[in-house]
């Protein structure tokens, strides 16, 4: 393991551990409010000052973190499960099956993400419970970022479907689910963990879009979207600086989460 | 090749076909469809309302919606947008250049810095400078087209910028790799021995080895434009057809975000398509 990915994977277990444990570390709750120090500057009491309704901003970066970091591995999961499901048995089965999920990733893959996603988040309801909107966020994250993963699965399926190993499985009488779950699964393994750990950073960016926008998790709940939308009240960048931090703490965890996942498994 | 050509089109043709109609499902689903504002006006009257309901009545069944539509904008009429209360094909024609001269810009911007930055990084083989550039595009590619937005409000600098700089960072790490490789090729490393000048080694050597993969993520990153175009013109105030779309989403605006989705998809599908042709046109001179 190279020195950069053990620094990355130092840094974000240090981050994910700060995020569980956010009830013991956040000198406060995400929702409590400190009615007397509305934007208040960082203080010893607030390290990172306070919102404009006057909540803890380094305890909403920690909840947030908690937040973002826990459903985007979540929503990860379901997009690569969704994606082994469609294009894995689709490049395995071949054929009408084949062009059929095909199809549907080319009409999901001729949308532009970003827009896919921020069309469809808006038509869904807005005004829903704060943990509804957390499940609605996610779960639309995961539902609607498969597609480049599935192609990607269905050409690796599709080759193997063609190999002599699985020739010589179906010569051995091998056939159909059980050859696909011993042979073509664990074969897929390495490019199902490289497409999971490639969905987290991007969900993670996406998230944060639509949080800036208004339209990912609801208040008072706090993700790295609705810490970063406190950036629409800045008039300079040296106005109020310590409003950059959670946009800093999100380039590190991208950063590390990119480092983390080398070439070679992004290849492979 | 025509064969080829037509079924691709045809293909194209059927995916924006059901990219139209998969969003009209949508927007006919969305709770909140069919609700006006203007219904909660207490100075109309009844016959008032029933007009105003009657007006979503022939979009309620989605496919003779969407059938009565295709045949519509084959006549050249694209419907009449029902927050805006304007024709979507003249909101279209005012808002589509802002967004193209938006999106042409930052592109144009971005790849130029983007391959200016590799070129010189694989070129120069100076290690601070390549870490600075490669830095500098780490730090990009984190940084949501959102927050580029809201800091190109801050720092008051025009909206292609943010576009270029959301474009930047993957062209970058993808050209410095295609450049890095080709410049290591033991046929550019002879050349280079032979004595020939840099500028023919790029123009002869290297340019044509890299270009075919260089149009691969050209469509990308057109797509990628044309997507950080709505976060980047609704944060912005940009009237362009980003916003468009915007407006047209939470107002559950039925045929204006149904044509939006297809210009979108026609639009995304061309480019990429075109690549595709470039890059094959690139391939079979090189061949």
């Amino acid at each position: 393991m190279s020195a950069t990915r053990k620094l990355a994977c130092a840094i974000l277990l240090v981050v994910v551990i700060s995020a569980l444990g956010a009830t013991w570390i956040a000198p406060a709750d995400y929702a409590t409010q400190f009615r007397e120090a509305p934007n208040a500057p960082p203080s010893r009491h607030h390290l990172l000052g306070t919102d404009e309704i006057g909540r803890d901003r380094f305890s909403r970066m920690l909840y947030g973190t908690r937040i973002s970091l826990l459903l985007a591995p979540t929503a990860a999961l379901l997009s690569t499960l969704m994606a082994a499901l469609i294009g894995a048995v689709a490049g395995y089965l071949g054929g009408f099956w084949e062009r059929l999920a095909m199809g549907i990733t080319d009409l999901f893959l001729s949308l532009p993400w970003l827009f896919l996603l921020i069309t469809v988040r808006a038509l869904l309801p807005l005004n829903v419970s704060p943990l509804a909107s957390v499940l609605v966020t996610f779960l639309m994250l995961g539902l609607l970022g498969w597609a480049a993963s599935a192609r990607v699965l269905c050409a690796a399926a599709r080759s193997l479907r063609h190999s002599g190993l699985l020739l010589q499985a179906r010569a051995l009488g091998l056939h159909g689910a059980r050859l696909f779950a011993i042979h073509v699964a664990p074969n897929l393994k390495p490019i199902l963990l490289a497409q999971f750990w490639i969905s987290i950073p991007v969900f993670i960016l996406s998230e944060a879009n639509l949080g800036i926008l208004g339209l990912g998790v609801s208040e008072p709940l706090p993700s790295w979207g609705s810490l970063l939308k406190e950036l629409e009240g800045l008039t300079s960048l040296g106005d109020q600086p310590w409003k950059l931090v959670p946009l800093l703490l999100l380039i590190v965890v991208v950063t590390s989460f990119q480092a983390v996942l080398s070439y070679e498994e992004i290849a492979a | 090749m025509l064969w080829r050509i037509s079924r691709r089109l045809l293909a194209i043709a059927a995916i924006v076909i059901l990219g139209g109609l998969t969003s009209a499902t949508l927007v006919r689903f969305a709770p909140g469809f069919a609700t006006d504002e203007q219904q909660l006006d207490p100075r109309l009257s009844a016959e008032s309302l029933q007009a105003l309901h009657q007006s979503h009545e022939s979009e309620r069944n989605v496919f003779l919606f969407y059938a009565a539509y295709l045949n519509r904008a084959w006549h050249g009429d694209l419907g009449i947008s029902h927050s805006l209360n304007m024709p979507v094909s003249s909101l279209l024609r005012d808002r589509f250049p802002v967004t193209l001269r938006l999106v042409g810009l930052g592109l144009a911007l971005g790849w130029l810095i983007a391959l200016g930055l590799a070129l010189t990084s694989a070129l120069a083989r100076v290690t601070a400078y390549s870490f600075f550039a490669i830095g500098f595009s780490g730090a990009l590619l984190c940084l949501p087209a959102a927050v580029l937005a809201l800091l190109s409000v801050v720092l008051n600098t025009p909206g292609y910028l943010a576009i270029a700089l959301l474009v930047f960072p993957k062209v970058f790490t993808y050209s410095r790799g295609l450049l890095e490789k080709a410049y290591c090729s033991s046929h550019i490393v002879s050349a280079r021995a032979k004595g020939l000048g840099p500028l023919r080694i790029l123009c002869w050597h290297v340019f044509p080895v890299v270009a075919p993969s260089l149009t691969a993520i050209a469509g990308v990153s057109v797509s990628m434009a044309i997507g950080s175009a709505i976060p980047i013109e609704a944060l912005s105030g940009i009237a362009g057809v980003g916003d468009l779309a915007w407006q047209a989403a939470l107002a559950r605006d039925l045929p204006l975000l149904v044509n939006i989705t297809i210009l979108v998809t026609v639009a995304t599908l061309l480019t990429n398509y075109g690549a595709e042709i470039a890059g094959h046109a690139v391939r079979g001179q090189e061949s």
